[in-house]
């Protein structure tokens, strides 16, 4: 499916990167908060669902080489986290629905959870 | 790769907003160097905690990386507050860092235990009042 798919799902709109969803093929997702669980936990490929909205957010996003962000609750990001995502070629989608209601969508319609591989020490 | 090279940054003390621009550097130049994907990924890991941990806990400081054939050397050299106990610093869960971190997504407990996971060399020299030096090695043959 493509990140295109996805947003429809979610009826979620994109707040940049728009001419990427349909091409953007995904498999995979991690959903968290905390930033070092993404760097820690979230497999290569995967995109990412969180609820904050922060620059850090996009700075992780290009760190691991994340091809998408989702941002659930309908909360908006600042200009900056946009105007940086814009740069980084990352396109950012915003769902209204909760944290829960957005992976709920997502799961049921085959989006795969990423595997905790780099969590062994 | 012919020369070695040597790349510097500084990096400001609780500046959240440009936070993470010299790991996107160092980033760039490995990519550029052609390293693989998967060593490039393990150094942007490391790269990124340690400069966060310049941020929030260090009072800013430098960022060094030194590449070379053999390896990719990433340091972190702070003149801040050091670190009273490593054993206990190293161990997932535990944080001094205060409501600002973790409302941006930080304060886990987790940056040092993902860094040491991710290198082959990992050493930490601190004294309290001093600052810390961390440094950290990536072996590339
Ligand atoms: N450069 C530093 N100077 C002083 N103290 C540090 C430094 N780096 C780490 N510490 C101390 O070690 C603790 C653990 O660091 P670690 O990176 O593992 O977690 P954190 O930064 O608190 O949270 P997270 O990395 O998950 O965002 C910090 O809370 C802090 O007390
Ligand atoms: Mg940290």
């Amino acid at each position: 499916m493509t990140l295109g798919d996805i947003a429809k799902v979610l009826d979620a709109k994109a707040l940049c990167g728009e001419e990427m969803l349909e091409s953007l093929e995904i498999d995979g997702a991690f959903a968290s908060d905390l930033m070092s669980d993404v760097l820690a936990f979230c497999a290569p490929g995967a995109f990412l669902i969180t609820g904050l909205t922060n620059i850090q957010i996009v700075r992780t996003a290009q760190m691991l080489d994340i091809p998408a962000v989702l941002f659930v609750r309908g909360k908006s990001p600042l200009e900056d986290t946009v105007s940086l995502a814009k740069d980084a070629g990352i396109p950012l989608i915003l769902s209204s629905h909760n944290m829960f209601q957005t992976c709920g969508l997502l799961y049921a319609m085959g989006v795969k959870p990423t595997s905790a591989n780099s969590a062994q020490v | 790769m012919a020369d070695p090279i040597h790349l510097e940054y500084e990096v400001a003390a609780d500046d959240y907003q440009t936070a993470g621009t010299a790991s996107n550097s160092v980033k760039e130049t490995l990519k550029m160097l052609g390293i693989p994907t998967a060593i490039s990924r393990r150094a942007a890991i490391i790269t990124y905690e340690a400069e966060m941990n310049l941020v929030i806990h260090g009072g800013g400081g430098k960022i060094v990386a030194n590449i070379d054939e053999k390896q990719v050397e990433l340091m972190t050299i702070d003149e801040g507050p050091g670190i009273p106990n490593v054993d206990k610093a190293v161990q997932e869960g535990f944080t001094t860092a205060g409501d600002r971190a973790r409302e941006m997504g930080f304060g886990a407990g987790m940056g040092l235990p993902n860094i040491k996971r991710n290198a082959d060399i990992f050493e930490i020299f601190t004294e309290v009042g001093k600052g810390t030096t961390l440094r950290t090695v990536i072996n590339l043959q």
